[in-house]
Order: C-alpha cells, then structure tokens, then sequence
C-alpha cells in the first residue's frame, strides 16, 4: 500500500466520519435531552437525499434544491413531532422503538411508491465537480472536500453553539436533567421541538449532501442509521463531542478496514483465507470496536454528566 | 410487607384462571385445530405459516423472558436463532443429519455464545445493552458471510430435513407442524414455569430495583446471565426448527432486521405475558401475510398500523384482549 493510497483511504473515512456525525448530532442530542429513541432518523436522512433529487428535477439548480430540500425536511420533521413523537415522550423505550419502526417502514416503501425503487442520481454542482490533484499525481473528487469541509463547518457552528449561546446552555442542562430544567421555569415542550427539529434538518443535510456521490434508493437511511447509533453509544449518549470524535474514529476504522483487511490479513496468512476472512473482519471491526469501548466504559467515552 | 402477604400476592400472580389458564389454551388449542382447518379447506399453505409463526414464537417467547421480565432488550437475538440454523446446515454439510446430534449442538451452541457475550454485555445497562447486543449480533452475521465452504452469502442448501434416531419423522409438513408446536408449548411452559419460581421473582426485582436486589443479598449480575443463557438456548432451538422447516439456512436469518422484527413481535403482544409474544408473532406475521397479498408495499399500511397500536393500545395485543375482557365482565 502506498503513501497516496492511504492518504486518499484516509479522505474517504474523514468523509464519511463527518457523514456520520451529521447525523449522529442530531440523534445524540434527541436521545440525551428527550431520552427519545428516535429509530426514524436514518429515514430522515434518505428523505433529504430523495427531497433533493425531487427539488433538483424541479428548479434545476443545486444551491436552490437543497435549501428548498432543508427546509421541506425541517417541516417534515416537525410533522412528525406533532403527530407522533410528541405523544411518546416519557413514554417507555419499547415503545418508543415499534412507533420509530413503524415509521421507518411507512417511510421506505412510501418512497418506493412515490419515486420507484430504481435508484436515483443527483449530478454534482458544476462548480464543484471534477477532481483535484493530490500530491503524487492521485487524483481525488472535490465533491468529497466539500462534504468534509461542510461537515466540520457544522461542527464547529454545533461547537459554538452549545457551548457559548443561551440556547446551548438550555439544550446541554437538558441532557443533563430535563425534569430540573423544566422546573427551573424553560418551556421543555419548546426546548425538545426545536432540537428535535434541528437534529431533523441535519440529518436531512447529509442525505443532501451525500445525494450526488451515492445512489438514492429506499433503504439507504436504515444501515446508516445502525452506524448512527454505533457512534452515540461509543461517545456517550448525548455528548455532542463524543458523537464527533467517535463519528471521525468510526468513520476511519471503517474505511481503512475495509481497504486494507486483506494486505494485512495476508501477512500472518495465505492470500485465499485473507481473501475470505479479510472482508468479514472488516465489516466486523466497528462493532469489535464498540463492544471493546463499552466493555471498558460502560457509559461510551464521553458520558454527559448525571446520567 | 410480612411474609404472608408477599405469598398472597405471588399466589395471586400464579394462577389467574381467565388470562393464565384460559388464554394460553385457546391459542394452543387453534395451533393444535390449524392443520385440521387447513385439510377441510383445502388451504396447504396455512400449515406453512402455522409452523413459521410457532417457530418464530419460540424465540419471540425466550425474547419476552429477557425483555418482558430482565428488562434486558437484547437486540441481537436473531444472532442465536442463525447459531441455531448453521449448527444444523454446517452438521449437515458434514454428513451428520440427525436431530439426535443436530439438536442438542444447535442448543449448546447458541448458550455457549450466550454465555461468552452475556459476561461482557452484563456490564452494561440500558440502551448500551441494546446496542452492545447488536454488536454480538453483528459479528455472528458477518462470520456468517463469510463462511465461503458454507454458501458465505447465498446461504447453505440442506439436503434434507433432520431424521430422528435414523426415522424420518419430520419429513411430512404435518408431522413437522406438530413438533414445532410440541417444541413452543415446551418452550412457553418452561418459561412460565421460570417466571413464576423464585428466580424469576429475583428476575423481575432486578427489573425493578437492581441496587434494592444487590442490597438484599443477591448477584444480580448471575441471575441476568443464567435468563440470557437460558434465553439464547431457546433462539437456538428456533434456528434448528427454522432450518428445518426451510431446508436452507442463511446469513439473513441473523440480521439486525430479523432481531427488530423478534421485538416488535414481543411489544406488539404485550411485554412480560410470554403468551403475549406469541399473540404478537401471530399478528405480525398474519398481517405481512394478508397485506402482502393487497399490495406490494405493504409497510405503508403495517407501519402507521404499528404507531397506532403504540399510540392507543397500551399494554399491547394481550392488553387489549384484557380490557375487552374486563369490559365484558363489568
């Protein structure tokens, strides 16, 4: 393996580590501060991918198709919550889990009703597309700087945001004791929509985001959303910055896995059985991962205080 | 609370005649009568759906144990039924074809995993115990793929259903329904027989009050091991009827799909009633059977149909048919 070849491995896992972390954000902070298990969130990120292909055919403009795509997600999930979510809140996990199920599979085949199965394609922005010439002559898509770049501008704006503005410090007593906070006078009804919402539109942004790289097709949201989860539960449920480091890390292990299981495989074993147990060992490593992370800490990395 | 209340009271939870005696027979009884129905109306295919539905119920049964009464979610429970499975495609593959040997390796096998993962996903609580479940289930999913001499992928083709001591008792369809039933109302009495005893009573404390059940005096941490394991021999002994019943096992059986499909099965009849969860698996393998047949995408009707049972029918199916019947009795 070549020091380009790693390098562009390495792109490719930032790229989907801040994918996940897109949508792990949102689904940390739903589970932290409402201690809602929102298995519906992977459907919210294929429904960006699909509002922006629908928005896409119709103004033909990538810029115009994802702001329209952003804010048709925001509204849809804040359907959701007012038809079904809200009525769940403090009711018990099970129950939480068939609901979000039911809507997941509501979802999946309501959008193969609408738009078919066939997978659909969104074209690359013009500005954006082609390739850039890394060092040693590799060529790398821009598509893919630009998902990373926006990735870590969003995290750093989460950053920000939690930490240094008024609702920020709202949502992080939230996920550290929702009951006092209410008691404390906020309105938790309004606190819990609006991050629900926002967790909503940024997992839309990913779906956007990913839209023209990937094809979209029903099921896309359902094994991103497991990865999702995979992350929280490595950074600790509700810790915004848990879900960064551990999306990077995921997203990393991931990928340099899957591209290399077979070259180390094949060290400590002939090239057939490397070949064979390459590919399952790297499919498995982030779940070995988990398990070890939560063996060791039971709570993930960075659990959020008073939980 | 003196002792002789306490023992009132779980006398009182033993035996409830209508809901504990009267509902469980009804549904073995039209388990029992199905083959019958099928033969007068000449419908062979609802023999194969009754013998799904008990062997999916006989994990859907062994999940409630864990869910219903450890408060443990295991979400990795399809991951035994697949043990189950391989163990009779693998013995198979190698020639050995008896549920003699079949049987109590499937079983073995899958407490043996149970017990190993159980030790490490213990330590933890809550939602980190789903998600660590999961992870176990996953790795099992992906050994599975990876077993190339075995089908990897496309699965494993059995040549034949098991023999019985060199009988080949479950090769008719009927005869197989009866052993899976045989198998459930063992599966479902063993369990009721567990949660009424005294470790069921600490199961359920720990459910409760871990911290209150360790102050008392008990390992908490033991009591929840032995249920997993008991637990997953049960999925086990699922995966051996699956793989009979299909004559072909697959990565699939073990996917995170088939484990949400086990817990939405349990919470749809009702969690901690153990007939509830197999109420459940009825209902949910009844309806993908008849809207299927409406329409393609039949989800868009089972789903908001799932949120609807969450949103007013509390308690599940066995809730319903509960109030029904305290409605009916004034």
């Amino acid at each position: 393996m070549s020091g380009t070849l790693f390098l562009v491995q390495v792109l490719n896992g930032l790229q989907l580590g801040v994918l996940l972390f897109l949508i792990a954000a949102g689904l940390t902070l739903v589970f932290g501060v409402m201690d809602f298990i929102n298995l519906a969130h992977g459907v919210q990120y294929m429904l960006g991918a699909y509002l922006a292909v629908a928005f896409y055919g119709v103004v033909g403009n990538f810029l115009a198709a994802l702001v329209l795509a952003l804010v048709a997600a925001l509204a849809f999930g804040l359907l959701l919550e007012f038809l079904v979510f809200r009525h769940l809140y403090g009711r018990d996990h099970l129950d939480q889990v068939i609901a979000t199920f039911g809507i997941i599979l509501f979802l999946n085949h309501a959008v193969r009703l609408i738009w078919g199965a066939a997978p659909l394609t969104l074209p690359v922005p013009d500005f954006f597309a082609g390739t850039v010439v890394l060092m040693g002559g590799l060529l790398y898509p821009v598509w893919r700087l630009v998902i990373i770049a926006s990735g870590l501008a969003v995290a750093l704006g989460l950053y920000v945001l939690v930490t240094y503005t008024r609702l920020g410090m709202l949502v992080r007593a939230g996920a550290t004791n929702a009951p006092m906070v209410s008691a404390l006078g906020v309105d938790i009804g309004r606190l819990f929509m609006f991050v629900f919402g926002f967790g909503t539109m940024l997992a839309g942004f990913a779906g956007i985001m990913i839209a023209p790289i990937i094809s979209v097709e029903p099921g896309m949201g359902t094994n991103i959303l497991i990865l999702a989860l995979v992350v929280i539960v490595i950074g600790g449920i509700g810790s915004i910055r848990g879900a960064f480091v551990a999306a990077l890390l995921i997203g990393l292990v991931d990928t340099l896995g899957r591209s290399f299981s077979i070259d180390i495989l094949r060290m400590v074993m002939g090239p057939s059985p490397a070949r064979m147990a390459g590919p399952a060992i790297a499919s498995m490593l982030i779940y070995v991962l988990m398990a070890i992370v939560l063996y060791i800490r039971p709570a993930g990395l960075f659990p959020a205080r008073g939980r | 609370m003196t002792a002789a209340t306490l023992a009132a009271a779980s006398r009182s939870r033993l035996l409830r005649p209508t809901r504990d005696v009267a509902l469980p027979l009804l549904i073995f009884l039209m388990f029992a009568l199905l083959p019958l129905f099928a033969w007068l109306t000449a419908q062979q295919y609802l023999l194969d759906l009754g013998a799904r539905m008990m062997v999916f119920a006989v994990a859907a049964v062994a999940l409630d144990l864990l869910v219903g009464y450890g408060g443990l979610i295991s979400f990795g429970h399809a991951g035994f039924i697949g043990l189950g499975a391989y163990a009779v495609g693998i013995l198979s593959a190698q020639g050995i074809d008896d549920a003699l040997v079949s049987l109590p390796v499937a079983i073995a096998v899958s407490m043996l995993f149970a017990w190993l993962t159980g030790i490490v996903c213990l330590r933890t609580k809550g939602v980190y115990f789903i998600m660590i479940t999961l992870a176990f289930g996953q790795m099992v999913y992906f050994i599975a793929t990876s077993l190339a001499p075995y089908g990897g992928d496309n699965g494993l083709t059995i040549a034949a259903r098991n023999t019985v001591a060199g009988w080949k008792l479950l090769k008719s369809d009927r005869a197989f329904y009866y052993v899976a039933l045989i198998c459930l109302l063992a599966t479902y009495l063993l369990c009721r027989a567990l949660v009424v005893s005294r470790f069921g009573r600490v199961l359920r404390g720990s459910r409760e009050n871990a911290t209150r059940m360790a102050t008392i005096g008990f390992t908490v941490r033991r009591f929840q091991l032995v249920a997993y394991v008991i637990s997953g021999g049960f999925g086990g002994l699922s995966g051996f009827l699956l793989a009979n019943s299909t004559e072909f096992v697959s990565p699939a059986y073990m996917s995170w799909q088939q484990s949400g499909e086990l817990i939405v099965m349990v919470i749809l009849g009702g969690v901690g009633t153990l007939d509830g969860a197999i109420l459940g698996t009825v209902a949910y393998l009844v309806a993908e059977e008849w809207l299927s047949g409406l329409t393609e995408n039949w989800q868009v009707i089972f789903g908001p149909l799932l949120v609807l049972a969450v949103l007013f029918a509390r308690g599940g199916l066995i809730g319903l048919v509960s109030r029904f019947w305290r409605f009916g009795h004034g």
